[in-house]
């Protein structure tokens, strides 16, 4: 075989990849190490069977015997000897895959075993973009989001999944496995994050044009950070003291903006995209798609067509003068 | 002469480029089209009202793309909340074959426009003109006045009735306070 120096290159490269935000192989939490265990327990011994039967199988090449003189001749010995290492090859594949099944049944105990923790969240999958709705005994903290999850570092968070129109699937490689939010039904799903960080998640289900940018963010944080950031989100938006940001909350309000999004403190209501009470707040908009800045937020709406082809936001008619109030004013709802 | 089994698979081939037309992107910045539209046939003197259309309605009423996303946006909308998926409740019903204020889909972009008396509010501005329009498209494919190719499927979420491509086609009657369907056989 010819070695080819220049395939070295890619290679690490694509394995440099596997570092980072958003990476299986770089665990945060109980779940996704149990995974990643798992991940290195099947690679190591798969691998080591893969390398022994290459092994075996380049010997057995070039090994050379003398012809026999009747081709259907049988050797009683020979015989024999195959039929015990064909007979230890099968017992020691039925032993491993047994051994490989209990390995991932019991990494599996972790994964699933979850109960009602003191925080659960209703993750709605929608084209192309997270619901989060942070669930409460008391409805007044009750409160919904979009693409941005705030979780305390180091307690279990219950996530329960459902989809508004199309399969998707809720997925944050360094803290959990894949979970599929499907119409009609609720899947469940928990995380943990061991240590404060942003994590990203990513929509693992083709679910439409625009799958690639339905991505999420997870902000682990301390549970003081966590009790004031939730707090904020509680609370209604304010009123805007700047002039200018005054007329962008007029704009919003009479233009067709107000059919979809929901500032609450205002009488916008829409439901059917991201809930905007905070967006300001939020790093991301277009779910992961640009960083929060007043001129991508202004970008955004002029064509939003252009960044993300195939949203369901359409093309708004709004004069050159409207757009600057409105961007400045999405900007100040912290 | 060889390649001749190649003629009929490009003949096949070539009948895929018959795609129904649509439009991917909008203009930025269009406005709304104008049309002008009268709810009665009746004039006083010999000349009829005058009635000026844009003709966007003919690239809009027969599509499947625009009338299945009207479905999506009447639901977005809330039209549910008076219209009742069609059957009427607080707002008229609008699968049946009476129209009050017309049924051409210049009629009912209008009615979406405008609002109308006794409850139907005006979208003028808060819905973009484009999506009006699929909206109207949608809501003539309820009484079947689409063909049934271009009539959408059975919708994700529970449905009162068959979908709109499985009703019957409907026979259009313009204005009138009593269905002719609720009139009594003569």
């Amino acid at each position: 075989m010819r070695v080819r120096p220049f395939l070295i290159v890619p290679i690490a490269l694509a394995l440099s990849g596997c570092t980072g935000w958003q990476s299986a192989l770089d665990p945060h939490g109980p779940h996704a190490d149990a995974l990643s265990r798992l991940f290195w327990i099947f690679l190591a011994i798969l691998g080591t069977i893969w390398t022994a039967t290459i092994l075996m199988l380049l010997l057995a090449l070039r090994r050379r015997r003398a012809p026999d003189a009747d081709p259907l001749m049988t050797r009683p010995g020979t015989e024999r000897r195959m039929t015990i290492v064909v007979s230890c090859a099968v017992a020691l594949t039925v032993m491993t895959v047994m051994s490989l099944a209990v390995v991932s049944y019991g990494a599996q105990r972790v994964l699933f075993a979850h109960r009602d923790g003191p925080l659960t969240l209703l993750v709605t999958g929608q084209q192309f973009w997270w619901k989060v709705q942070y669930e409460d005994a008391s409805p007044a903290r009750t409160f919904t989001t979009a693409n941005e999850i705030h979780i305390p570092v180091g307690e279990k968070v219950l996530i329960k999944l459902e989809a508004g129109d199309v399969i998707h699937s809720f997925w944050v490689p360094s803290l959990n496995g894949k979970m599929d939010a499907i119409p009609g039904r609720q899947n469940e799903i928990e995380i943990q994050a061991d240590r404060p960080g942003i994590y990203r998640g990513q929509c693992a289900e083709f679910c439409g044009w625009q799958h690639a940018h339905m991505g999420l963010i997870i902000v682990a944080e301390s549970r003081q950070d966590f009790e004031r950031w939730r707090d904020g989100q509680i609370a209604a938006a304010r009123a805007p003291d700047d002039p200018e940001a005054q007329k962008g909350m007029e704009v919003f309000m009479t233009k067709p903006c107000i059919m979809c999004h929901e500032i609450r403190g205002t009488s916008a209501g829409g439901k059917v995209a991201p809930d905007l009470t905070h967006v300001g707040s939020r790093q991301y908009i277009g779910a992961g798609t640009l960083p929060t800045t007043r001129g991508n937020i202004a970008a955004w709406i002029i064509d939003p067509q252009r960044i993300k082809p195939g949203v369901h936001m359409p093309l708004i008619q709004l004069a050159p003068e409207e757009i600057q109030p409105l961007a400045i004013y999405l900007e100040s709802l912290k | 002469m060889r390649a001749l089994w190649l003629f009929p698979l490009a003949v096949l081939l070539l009948t895929a480029c018959e795609r129904e037309k649509r439009e991917f992107r909008p203009p930025q910045m269009s406005g709304e089209t104008d049309e002008e539209i009268t709810l009665s046939s009746i004039s006083a003197g010999s000349s009829p009202p005058t009635q000026r259309t844009s003709g966007k309605g003919q690239e809009y009423e027969d599509n499947a793309y625009h009338i299945s996303q009207g479905q999506k946006l009447y639901h977005w909308f809330n039209c549910n909340g008076c219209h009742a998926n069609g059957g009427g409740d607080s707002g008229p019903a609008l699968m049946d074959d009476r129209w009050i204020y017309g049924g051409s889909i210049e009629n009912i972009v209008q009615t979406i426009r405008e609002g109308r008396p006794n409850g139907m509010p005006s979208f003028r501005g808060k819905i973009p003109d484009d999506q009006i329009w699929e909206i109207a498209a949608y809501v003539r494919s309820m009484g079947r006045y689409t063909p049934k190719t271009a009539s959408p499927g059975r919708r994700d979420a529970m449905s009162p009735g068959p979908a709109e491509q499985r009703r019957p086609p409907a026979e259009m009657h313009q204005g009138g306070m009593i269905p002719p369907s609720a009139q009594m056989p003569q």
